[in-house]
Formats: structure tokens, C-alpha cells, sequence
């Protein structure tokens, strides 16, 4: 039977994968799925309004599933109707999440009062927004590097609030119950109320209510203009245009001129009126209309948004994160228990989960049109995808399930945190000038993250040697052996990529800015990289670090490179302020910390180690 | 070959030494860039890397480093003797070889910038042309004789010489000129003429132009990124007939002081140094583009005109956020830019040694790939014989 283990394990993860990629079904009668996949813009790319849904919830409350308040879970897309269309019931929702104990006390609420203990309703923190406005004013007079803890939660909760007013101004105006009443209304008059109100100006007769109303409408749109979150208007004149999308108050606004609203307007009114109301039937049509009338004049940015809200639903990071979990426990159980059989089984679920991860990181691409590393959250994805490539690599020559258990660690902790650092919002983000060179992005920013993959590995490798030495009997002289030249190899490939990586970002310096070689923290971190790995080349060329040593200075490499890619991000925003201290500083310290203690267990005598010790 | 040499060369030759030379080098980097959270990367540039021992300054320690200097020096040493001493030439070394030579034309290159590399800007507002770069932080005394209308005849006086108090005898000049005093950084405010002269030996108030009306402040240096230090200074100027008094200069004045000696009338300026260019940029449009609902900035460019007095030259170019114009020598690039005054600011930059990083990352990328693909090939080769071990 055992023998079956491989292919029933391959067939599991197959049917996981599967199971991502069938499409979503509507969970009532409304086409949520066609309504998400409405292209708006936001942060200056296009993207489906079910993305706008899914990053908000991660924003407002770190996490996209939400309930009502009768406990009835909702779907990213139902909340976002509901925020933008029927604030009367969103307005109920728990998705402001606050955390500080001095910030709900402003508040005069406990923790009890909110869903899962920290998430709380518009309608809970109404009565006291004044207060939040008066202590977000105190706050933002201070530096953000050095607020304390209670300040940056106010700040973030009044940005939070300010988002969920944006968006309720962002199709409708949220203080009307029948928007597209009073735009039809507003249609049939906007021509004579103009005049109304030019003659009005020029002191000649006028009528004085319909110029009143019209002065009141203006008012009105230009605070939807303002305050809007969402360009949901697509340009008239195609989608070369990207510039041209408009938000809905100042499209409003240009009516005084045309005399016509927008048909995008009277579309999102009557999606309005059809949700609120519970038409179902008409909502869908509309739906339908709308999008006909947009596939003629957007395919390109249509076929985009779609293949993104889908790419969102498949969420094929999260099926990776639990392939390599399950890879990882079958590696380690296959060094007690049927080596062959689950080796393989495990070999192969981390194939699966890497290959998906490719197709992830490939859809990225696509969708943003840049090399695969643009920011963090792209960063963490690649540094375990180029690890757990060169895990597949060594698994492949040694079929020791060292690699495999190496690739589940490495792949679930960077997606682990590539998980964390998408609770920041959109992860497709749009490039800064300096930034903006797809040349530099693919040659520099490829083989420096490269590099921080590989030196990680040479670490997690380390890291084996180690627990197993020290802590079980199973590290007899060939896997030693073994394990030791992996860490070798890999510190060779991590030397070349961050020595190439670091001199090409030199160059990037050089053609941008006029310089090759700054000093400037970042330019440290990954030169700090260079010299480690260089120092553990040549200690080991030296005879002065054998088999333990070469595993320690390659766990320290760990501490290194994690100070590189985050460490020195926080430099300007912890080190020289002492009341603050950032989560992932916590995190980072943390993990250092636990690397020192194996570094530490690394130079016991040998004499203790159990695999070691003359039984 | 006597026994203290061979144990010096045995010291050098080293991985031993290279090791803790690496190790060295690293908690020097490491210590840099925390230092500069408080010093400015001006600063740590200077204590840290132009030095030979670095002061790290922990709390309330101070924990002496070897600087940059001694830690790159004694690298360059030890990997020079040692490939001097092992020098073998065979295949298998090559890629070592390789690399390391790769290595040293990096720290080559990097101590010829050190030496060479000129930094200028150039702003320039929309519609205007300039034929001149700006130094970031050097000044310079420019006495100018404007007596023919048709052309300005300049000598310009660097202020290291200022701050050294060198008397300046030109033979363009029918005036040496002395500095009495001279501040590497100092604020001016006006002085009210009424009010009692300062004590005595407090700052000398120069005798002629707009000097006896300013009060003069000197400041500490300052190495913060968003400021400069702003000299001021009073020079004598004497005649074969004796002095003609004393003036106070700085960048801070604003316009020049104007003077009439021996029938010619000059023009006295302390203002940053410039770097005069045989062409000249117009600035026809600068551009600031944004992504569309945010202000996040998506590119910034100037289209300019660029002309030889010859006539030689004379096109239009556009420089941008990663394309800079390389002409003459020089590289501009798109340095910072106010595009509601219809401003930019270009990078100047003089660098003949730029191409070594380029042959440097070159030689380093393939000597790493020949050393690792070579062993990688071997140890597939073994594998392929004996897989089980």
C-alpha cells in the first residue's frame, strides 16, 4: 500500500489546486461576481472593484471575512455594496478594528463590545468622531517616526474612518435615499437651471428656486468629487486614456456644462436603487447592459480586471502556503518512517506548490506589466520562490528529504510574511519615478532578492544541521556530509547572486542619481550580504570552519539578510525614537533572537550533540 | 629569506586574515549605517569610510573602529599578496583569479571616483539658458571687472583659500586680496546703524559696501542632508597706494557689491563656485507627471536645448528619471524639480572613471559563474557515477 503514498499525496494536492480554481458561485440572487468585476480606478491603475473590496476589508480590519451584525457572513463584494449603496446597514457592520485600550476608552467602549474583541461598528465610534478628529489633529503634529503607540492607532483609525467615508461618497451621494430619483429629476432641469442661475448672476429675472436647487446640487457634487475614493467613470474616448477616468461628483459637475449625466452615473444610481430595494432581476441586467456597453470600448482593461477579481478568488499563495506546510511534515516524518515512499510524496507536493506559486508570481507580472520583485509583499513571494527552487534542486540529487523539508520551512515562512505585508493594502502597486525602470527592476532587484533567497536557504540549511545534530541521532557522517556541501553550494549561488545583485544596483545608482556607491542604509544592508557570504567562503577555503562551524556562520547569514530586507527599513521609523516600537520590529527581534539561541546550541561540544555522542 | 619576513608574509597571505578583515569590515558597515540615524550620511562618510580608525558612538561608548581606509587597505594587501604568493595559472583558478581581479578594479575604480568625480548642479528656470554648472557645497570669491560692456572679465577665487587666509595676488587684479576673517558658516542679519559698535575683538565689521550694516553670527558646521553651510567672510583689498578698505561677503547678501579703483569699476561676490561649460542648456519645458487620483509621482522631464557656441550642437534632448543626457564629460541627470515655477534642477556630474563598476561587475559575474559552474559540473559528474553517497 505504502507504495501509493506519493501518487495519493500528489492526487490530494491536485484536487486542493483544483478546487481554488472553480469559479465562485453568487451566494443570493444578485451577480456579485459580475459587480466585482466592474473596472474602477484607484492609486492610479485600473483594477476590479472586488479588489477595492478585498484590499479595504484588509486595510479597515486585517482580514477579509466580515459578518453582520445578525452573524450572516458576507461575502468582500456584499460589504462593498452595502458600504457604497446602504450605508443605513454598513454603517452596523464591525470592520474598524482598534486595538490600543486607550483608543477605545476615547470611545467609552470595552473590548467585549466588539466582534472578535477588537472590531467595532461606524455606528459605535459616531457620537465621539469629533474627539478622534481632535486627537488625530495632536497626533499629526508629531513626526510619525516618533508617535507613540496611542497616536499611530489614532491616526490609522481616522485614515480607516476617512476611507470608509470615501468610499460611501464614491458612486452615490451617501445623504440621499433615491439617488436616481434626484439625478432624473436633476436631468430634466439641469438646462434651465443653468440659465436660472446665469441670470440669477446677471441680475435679471429668474426663477429662484430651481437656480437655488441648482447651486445646492453643485455644492453637493463637488463634495462627492472631493471626498470620492473610487474614478468609477471610465473616458469617453477609450482606454488609451487612462488619465480620463473621472470620479462620479466631478462627472456630475460637468453636466452643467453637456446638460446630460453620464450614463456610468445612472448606472451606479440604479444599482443603487435595485440593491437597497432588493431587485435582484434588474440588478443583474443592468449589470449586463453596463458591461456590454464597456466591452466595446475596454477589452483590454476589462480582460484585466476580470482575470484579477479571479485571481483574487483563487488566492493560489494561501493553497501554496498549505501544500508546503504538508510537504514540510511529510519530509520530516519520511527521516523516521518510510524514507523512499513519503520522500517522494513530499518532493512532489513541494513541486506542486512551487509550480503554483510560479503561475501566481506570473499572473502578478501580467497584470502589473513589471518584473516579478516591485515591493515588499512581491519581494517575500519571490525570496521563497527562488529558495524553494534551489530546494527542488538539491532534492533532486539527494533525495535525502533535506530539501523538501528545507522548501516547506523557507515556503511557508515567506509567504507567512508576504501574508502580513499585504495587510497594508493593495500589493499591486503603482512604481515611483525613480523606480520606474523595468530594466532595473528585472537585472537589480531580481538578483539582490535572489540573493536574499539563497543566503536564507544556506541558513534554514544550517538550521538542520543543528536540530538534527544536536537534538536526534539521524545525522549520521553522509548526511552530515550531505548537508554540509548543500550549505557550500548554496552559499555559492547566494554569493553570486548578491555580490552581481548588489554591483548592478551600483550602477542603477549610477545612471540615476550620478553616483555608484552611497553608504545609504540599503546599499549597506545588501553589501553587508557580500561580505558574509564571502567571509563564509573563505573561512571554510581556510580550514577555519568545518562541517559546524560552516552551519552556524550560515544560520548567522539568517540574521543578516533579515536585517537587510527589513532592519534597515526601519531605521528612520525605530531606532532613534524609544517609545515606539513597531510590530514587525518585534517580529524581527524575535527572530534574531532565535537564530542567536541556535548559533548558541551550535557551539555546544560536540560531546552533547546526540548524533555525535560515542553511544 | 630571514624568519620575521616569512612570518609577515605568512600573515598576509592568509584566509585567516581575510576572514577577520571581512568580519571587521562588516561590523564597520553595520555600525555606519546605524550611525547614520543621528550623523547624516555625509558625516559617517567621512568618519567611517575616510578614515583609518572610526569612532562608533554607542549610548553613552565610544568603541574605536578600524576605518575604512585600514580595513580596505589591509584587504587590498592581503588579496594581493596572497594571489601573488599561490599565483598558479590553471583553469581551475581562473574563475578565482577572475573574480578577485574583478575586485580590485572595483576598489580601483571607487578610490579613482574618490579622486576625480566632480559633482555640479545646474537650475535652470523654463525659457532660460545657462552655460555653467553649481557646486553643492563649494563657494568661491569671484572678483569680477565689468568695465567693458561687451564682456565680463572674472576671477574667481576658490574659498579653501579664504578659509586658509592666503593673500591673492592676480595679475588680472591691481589689488592683492586679503581675508581678514573668514566663517565656514554664519547667519547675517541687519545691524542697525545707530546702535554702538560692537566691543572690541568682537567680529570686524567691514569698512566699505554693505558691511557696517550687517551683524555676522558665526554657526557651527553643519552635516545634516537638508542644509548647507553658508560661509561668509571680510577681505581686505590693497592697492599699490595701500587699502581700500574691507568688505563683507557671502552668499547670504544676495547681489553684488559694486567698486570703482584705478578707473575701473569691479564687482565683489562670495557665491557658489561654478564650473563653466563650452555649451549651453535651455530649458524649454520641465514636466511633472502624476498617476492619475493620486500624487504620486510618475516621471519628471525636461526637454532641453542643447548648443555649442560653434553651432556645432544645437538639438533638443530630453532627460528623465533613469535617462540622463551624457555629453562632454559630463552626465545630467534630473536631479529635483518645481514644475509650477517652471524649474529644474539638473545633476552635473564629471566622472572619468565611470566605466570601471561596469568592467568590475563584468569580470566579478564571470569569474563567480566559471569558479561555481566548474564545480557544479564536477559534482554532477560525481553524482551521475555514484548516486547513493
Amino acid at each position: 500500500m505504502k507504495r501509493f503514498l506519493p501518487l495519493f499525496f500528489l492526487l490530494l494536492g491536485l484536487a486542493l489546486i483544483a478546487k481554488s480554481l472553480v469559479p465562485v458561485r453568487n451566494s443570493s440572487d444578485f451577480d456579485l461576481v459580475a459587480f466585482g468585476r466592474l473596472p474602477v480606478v484607484v492609486n492610479g491603475r485600473v483594477k476590479p472593484l472586488d479588489t477595492v473590496a478585498r484590499t479595504s476589508l484588509v486595510v479597515l480590519q486585517s482580514s477579509q471575512n466580515v459578518t453582520a451584525p445578525d452573524g450572516t457572513a458576507l461575502t468582500p463584494n456584499e460589504w462593498l455594496l452595502d458600504v457604497l449603496f446602504r450605508s443605513s446597514r454598513a454603517d452596523a457592520y464591525q470592520h474598524f478594528e482598534i486595538n490600543h485600550p486607550d483608543l477605545l476608552a476615547i470611545f467609552g467602549l470595552t473590548p467585549e463590545a466588539g466582534r472578535a474583541k477588537r472590531r467595532f461598528s461606524f455606528r459605535q465610534l459616531e457620537s465621539k468622531i469629533d474627539e478622534l478628529q481632535r486627537q488625530a489633529k495632536l497626533a499629526a503634529s508629531v513626526e510619525s517616526a516618533v508617535r507613540t503607540p496611542f497616536q499611530k492607532a489614532v491616526v490609522q483609525l481616522y485614515a480607516n474612518v476617512g476611507l470608509y467615508f470615501r468610499l460611501k461618497a464614491s458612486l452615490v451621494s451617501p445623504d440621499h435615499k433615491d439617488f436616481l430619483a434626484e439625478l432624473m429629476v436633476f436631468q430634466n432641469s439641469v438646462v434651465a437651471g443653468v440659465s436660472a442661475v446665469r441670470a440669477k448672476q446677471a441680475g435679471q429675472p429668474h426663477d429662484e428656486a430651481l437656480a437655488a436647487q441648482m447651486m445646492e446640487a453643485g455644492g453637493r457634487f463637488a463634495r462627492m468629487g472631493e471626498l470620492a475614493y473610487l474614478l468609477s467613470v471610465p473616458p469617453t474616448d477609450g482606454e488609451a486614456n487612462t488619465a480620463g477616468w473621472k470620479k462620479v461628483g466631478d462627472s456630475l459637475l460637468e453636466t452643467f456644462q453637456t446638460g446630460r449625466v453620464p450614463p456610468a452615473v445612472m448606472v451606479f444610481a440604479g444599482l443603487a436603487r435595485m440593491w437597497t430595494s432588493g431587485q435582484a432581476k434588474e440588478f443583474n441586467e443592468v449589470l449586463r447592459l453596463y458591461r456590454a456597453q464597456l466591452e466595446k470600448n475596454f477589452p483590454t482593461v476589462l480582460g484585466k480586471s476580470d482575470a484579477e477579481a479571479r485571481f483574487n478568488a483563487v488566492q493560489p499563495f494561501y493553497t501554496a502556503t498549505l501544500l508546503y506546510v504538508l510537504a514540510f511534515i511529510l519530509a520530516v516524518i519520511s527521516w523516521l518512517r518510510w524514507p523512499a515512499e513519503l520522500g517522494r510524496a513530499a518532493f512532489w507536493l513541494v513541486g506542486l506548490a512551487w509550480l503554483l506559486a510560479t503561475a501566481g508570481i506570473f499572473a502578478r507580472m501580467w497584470l502589473e506589466g513589471r518584473p516579478p520583485v516591485t515591493n515588499l509583499y512581491s519581494s517575500a513571494l519571490f525570496v521563497g520562490w527562488i529558495a524553494v527552487g534551489f530546494c527542488l534542486g538539491l532534492e533532486y540529487f539527494y533525495r535525502n528529504a533535506i530539501g523538501s523539508v528545507a522548501a516547506g520551512l523557507v515556503g511557508f515562512a515567506t509567504l507567512l510574511v508576504a501574508h502580513h505585508l499585504s495587510l497594508g493594502g493593495d500589493t499591486l502597486e503603482m512604481m515611483r519615478a525613480v523606480l520606474d525602470s523595468n530594466f532595473w527592476l528585472a537585472t537589480h532587484v531580481v538578483t539582490v532578492t535572489a540573493g536574499y533567497g539563497a543566503t536564507f536557504l544556506a541558513g534554514f540549511l544550517g538550521l538542520i544541521y543543528i536540530v538534527r545534530g544536536v537534538f536526534t541521532k539521524s545525522l549520521d557522517p553522509g548526511t552530515a556530509d550531505a548537508l554540509s556541501r548543500m550549505i557550500y553550494g548554496i552559499v555559492c549561488f547566494a554569493t553570486l547572486f548578491s555580490l552581481v545583485g548588489t554591483i548592478l544596483g551600483g550602477i542603477w545608482a549610477d545612471q540615476s542619481w550620478g553616483r555608484f556607491w552611497g553608504w545609504d542604509p540599503k546599499e549597506n544592508g545588501a553589501l553587508m550580504i557580500v561580505i558574509w557570504n564571502a567571509l563564509l567562503l573563505h573561512a571554510r577555503w581556510g580550514g577555519l570552519a568545518r562541517q559546524r562551524g560552516l552551519a552556524a556562520l550560515a544560520v548567522f547569514g539568517n540574521i543578516i539578510t533579515s536585517w537587510s530586507w527589513f532592519g534597515v527599513n526601519m531605521l528612520g521609523v525605530g531606532l532613534h525614537s524609544y517609545g515606539f516600537m513597531d510590530a514587525a520590529f518585534w517580529w524581527l527581534l524575535a527572530f534574531v533572537t532565535c537564530q542567536l539561541v541556535f548559533i548558541v546550541v551550535a557551539s555546544l561540544p560536540l560531546a552533547k550533540w546526540r548524533s555525535f555522542r560515542s553511544a | 629569506m630571514s624568519a620575521l619576513y616569512r612570518q609577515l608574509r605568512d600573515v598576509f597571505v592568509s584566509l585567516k586574515l581575510t576572514v577577520v578583515l571581512l568580519a571587521l569590515s562588516l561590523i564597520l558597515v553595520f555600525a555606519s549605517t546605524l550611525a547614520q540615524v543621528d550623523l547624516g550620511i555625509y558625516a559617517v562618510q567621512e568618519e567611517f569610510y575616510r578614515s583609518f580608525v572610526a569612532i562608533w558612538r554607542v549610548g553613552g561608548l565610544a568603541l574605536p573602529l578600524p576605518g575604512g581606509y585600514l580595513v580596505g587597505g589591509l584587504l587590498l594587501i592581503n588579496l594581493v599578496a596572497a594571489h601573488l604568493h599561490r599565483l598558479k595559472l590553471q583553469w581551475r583558478k581562473a574563475g578565482i583569479q577572475l573574480t578577485h581581479s574583478g575586485l580590485i578594479v572595483l576598489l580601483i575604480g571607487e578610490l579613482l571616483t574618490g579622486l576625480w568625480q566632480e559633482d555640479f548642479q545646474m537650475a535652470i528656470n523654463e525659457g532660460d539658458s545657462k552655460n555653467y554648472s553649481e557646486s553643492f557645497r563649494l563657494y568661491e570669491l569671484a572678483v569680477i571687472d565689468t568695465t567693458d560692456p561687451k564682456f565680463d572679465d572674472v576671477v574667481a577665487i576658490p574659498d579653501s583659500h579664504l578659509a586658509r587666509a592666503t593673500v591673492v595676488q592676480h595679475p588680472k587684479l591691481p589689488f592683492r586680496v586679503v581675508t581678514k576673517t573668514y566663517f565656514p558658516n554664519a547667519a547675517l542679519a541687519r545691524r542697525d546703524a545707530s546702535a554702538p559698535s560692537p566691543a572690541a575683538g568682537a567680529v570686524p565689521i567691514a569698512t566699505q559696501g554693505i558691511g557696517p550694516n550687517v551683524a555676522v553670527t558665526p554657526l557651527p558646521l553643519t552635516y545634516k542632508m537638508n542644509e548647507n553651510n553658508v560661509p561668509a567672510a571680510v577681505v581686505e583689498l590693497i592697492g599699490a597706494d595701500g587699502s581700500l578698505g574691507t568688505w563683507l561677503v557671502s552668499p547670504d547678501l544676495g547681489a553684488p557689491q559694486t567698486l570703482t579703483h584705478a578707473g575701473r569699476t569691479w564687482r565683489i561676490a562670495l557665491r557658489i563656485a561654478r564650473a563653466y561649460k563650452p555649451f549651453s542648456l535651455q530649458l524649454l519645458k520641465v514636466t511633472h507627471d502624476i498617476y492619475v487620483g493620486t500624487d504620486l509621482p510618475k516621471n519628471f522631464s525636461s526637454r532641453i536645448k542643447l548648443t555649442t557656441p560653434d553651432g556645432r550642437d544645437d538639438r533638443e534632448v530630453l532627460i528623465y528619471m533613469n535617462n540622463p543626457l551624457r555629453y562632454g564629460g559630463y552626465t545630467f541627470y534630473q536631479y529635483q524639480m518645481d514644475s509650477a515655477r517652471g524649474l529644474t534642477v539638473l545633476q552635473v556630474v564629471r566622472n572619468p572613471s565611470w566605466l570601471l563598476p561596469y568592467v568590475a561587475c563584468i569580470m566579478m559575474a564571470a569569474g563567480l559563474l566559471l569558479q561555481f559552474g566548474l564545480s557544479l559540473l564536477a559534482f554532477i559528474a560525481k553524482r551521475r557515477v555514484s548516486p547513493t553517497t
